[in-house]
């Protein structure tokens, strides 16, 4: 290719040496630019420590961060037990509602009748705010696993119904036809075609699932439990522990970012094979 | 695309297509049947480039869909090779339009794609598929990403993808109707020169006058619709046409003209008034 509209090297600017420069400032703009998010936090706690100390709040109203640190640390195990509990709680009802999401997702897709006769209802369903179900999901499912699991899944399988069937339904019909003009079967269309290009919308739905996922075990834990880090949220109350409530709290965000890192390494992952 | 003008003699030779009172209706949402296709017959002899021009709804993609295998005749006769057409054939590669590149898929594994689908050795093809992306002017990009290429380029990874098993049929549906006019152009005469080197038999759908005169050995023009054959014109013009050229040779202008004439019979186009 001619290259005529590149300029020419002017005195003391396209030089290699000015390039190498530039190059470096730009790195470390960019590193200054990923540390912003993680400083600006750091400020924060900062500020709500120094305040704290300041006007000598009381830890029964708000403890300071460097207490509840230091009380996940001290902690640590009964924090682990705790959560390995929520923990599966989550993972679990989470795991259903993907299953279930992707599935009931594919029905709507290949199927007239389903579309015309469950996907309204669903969309109609998914208004009623799955939290007031709490009690009643403990009035059916008793007080051991199942209503935690079981609100986990409901509360996240909208999430991820929706954009499932909506990124199948988003693309092109040229490219399915493409792809039978090469003789290709459905089979072949979806995973080659279907499959990759919803995706991006598949994993936006896990993301928002996953972290409504959360919500959900914590609130079951708050109706009634025996375990978890809700139920250690109750406890700290009873006992007007608000550095241990606060924990809780941490530990549970900790949780929940977790389970994110994990996602998206799979999103990367299944980005990386099915694309 | 190199003007290398020699019939690649490894590939295939086209298969002839025939159409035989070919008729497609649509059942619209009140229940109106609407007539695309009126009895359409037309024999495609093997080698031959064929435009098929007609305005805008006259069942033009209709009738490259049923060519491609994507939809059904409701009643007549289509054959591809001799044999009646039964979905897709594995004889037929298809552009349209819009290039329908999967944007995850590089350049290099897009024009692949169709390797893939029939389950043969990708490995195998890549040095083919390379080879191809060299020819038309794609050397390099295999690794690109199908946004990180111009509209043109892309047309021609497309055009890459639809002939890497050698078709001996190349289906094109307005392949060049979104591109600009200086690119149209460029890939008009790159057409060419890749028909003539690959001998299979093209048809090619457009709105364009000019470059289906330019490109066709014959020039069937549709009626608006219920699409029927209005005109069937051969051009006589020897090979390679050079684009400027041919449109200041007398047999250009004659076929130029009566198209265009067929068109302002059928109102399809009006002469200026005064």
């Amino acid at each position: 290719m001619a290259r005529a509209d590149q300029p020419a090297a002017a005195p003391g600017r396209g030089t290699d040496h000015s390039r190498a420069e530039r190059m470096r400032r730009r790195r470390r703009i960019r590193t200054l630019e990923k540390l912003a998010a993680p400083v600006l936090g750091l400020v924060l706690l900062g500020i709500w420590e120094l305040c704290v100390r300041v006007f000598d709040v009381s830890t029964f109203i708000l403890p300071p961060p460097s207490a509840i640190l230091l009380r996940l640390v001290s902690d640590w195990q009964l924090f682990l037990g705790q959560g390995v509990t929520t923990a599966i709680e989550i993972s679990v009802g989470f795991a259903m509602a993907v299953l279930a999401g992707v599935i009931i997702a594919l029905c709507i897709f290949y199927s007239r009748i389903v579309e015309v006769a469950v996907y309204p209802l669903l969309i109609a369903l998914q208004t009623v705010p799955k939290v007031a179900l709490a009690p009643l999901v403990v009035l059916y499912f008793g007080y051991g696993w199942g209503p935690k699991i079981f609100l986990a899944f409901l509360i996240s399988f909208f999430a991820i119904l929706v954009p499932t069937v909506v990124g199948l339904k988003e693309l092109n019909p040229g490219f399915a036809n493409l792809a039978k003009s090469m003789g290709a079967s459905e089979r072949q269309v979806f995973f080659k075609i279907r499959l990759p290009a919803a995706l991006p919308n598949i994993f936006g739905g896990l993301k928002v699932g996953l972290t409504l996922s959360v919500i959900g075990a914590v609130i079951g834990e708050y109706v009634a439990a025996e375990r978890g880090l809700g139920y250690l949220q109750l406890q700290a109350n009873a006992n007007f522990d608000t550095t241990l409530n606060f924990a809780s709290v941490f530990a549970i965000a900790l949780l929940g970012l977790a389970f994110y890192a994990i996602l998206r390494l799979i999103e990367d992952l299944a980005m990386g094979k099915m694309r | 695309m190199t003007s290398e003008l020699t019939r690649d003699q490894a590939g295939p030779t086209g298969v002839s297509v025939r159409l035989g009172a070919v008729v497609k209706e649509f059942e619209t949402e009140t229940g109106e049947l609407i007539r695309a296709l009126d009895g359409l017959s037309l024999d495609v002899a093997a080698g031959e480039f064929i435009a098929i021009v007609g305005p805008s709804g006259c069942g033009k993609s209709t009738l490259l869909n049923i060519l491609a295998g994507l939809d059904r005749a409701s009643t007549g006769l289509v054959e591809i090779g001799g044999a009646p057409a039964r979905g897709p054939h594995p004889e037929a590669g298809v552009v349209f339009q819009s290039d329908y590149l999967l944007p995850w898929r590089s350049v290099l594994d897009n024009v692949l794609l169709p390797i893939e689908i029939k389950g043969l050795d990708r490995k195998a093809h890549v040095p083919a598929a390379e080879q191809l992306l060299a020819d038309v002017g794609l050397a390099g990009f295999g690794a690109k990403k199908p946004s990180e290429l111009s509209g043109g380029m892309r047309q021609r990874a497309g055009i890459c993808r639809a002939i890497i098993q050698k078709p001996g049929l190349l289906l094109m549906d307005e392949p060049f109707g979104a591109l600009d006019a200086l690119t149209r152009e460029q890939m008009i005469i790159d057409l060419q020169a890749l028909w003539l080197r690959l001998g299979n038999t093209v048809i090619f759908i457009t709105h364009g006058i000019d470059e289906a005169v330019f490109l066709a050995d014959r020039v069937i023009v549709l009626s608006p619709r219920p699409g029927r054959i209005d005109l069937d014109l051969k051009v006589d013009m020897a090979r390679p046409r050079q684009w400027a050229e041919a449109h200041a040779d007398p047999e250009f202008q004659r076929c130029i003209g009566e198209v265009r004439r067929c068109f302002e019979r059928r109102g399809v186009l009006h002469r200026a008034q005064g």
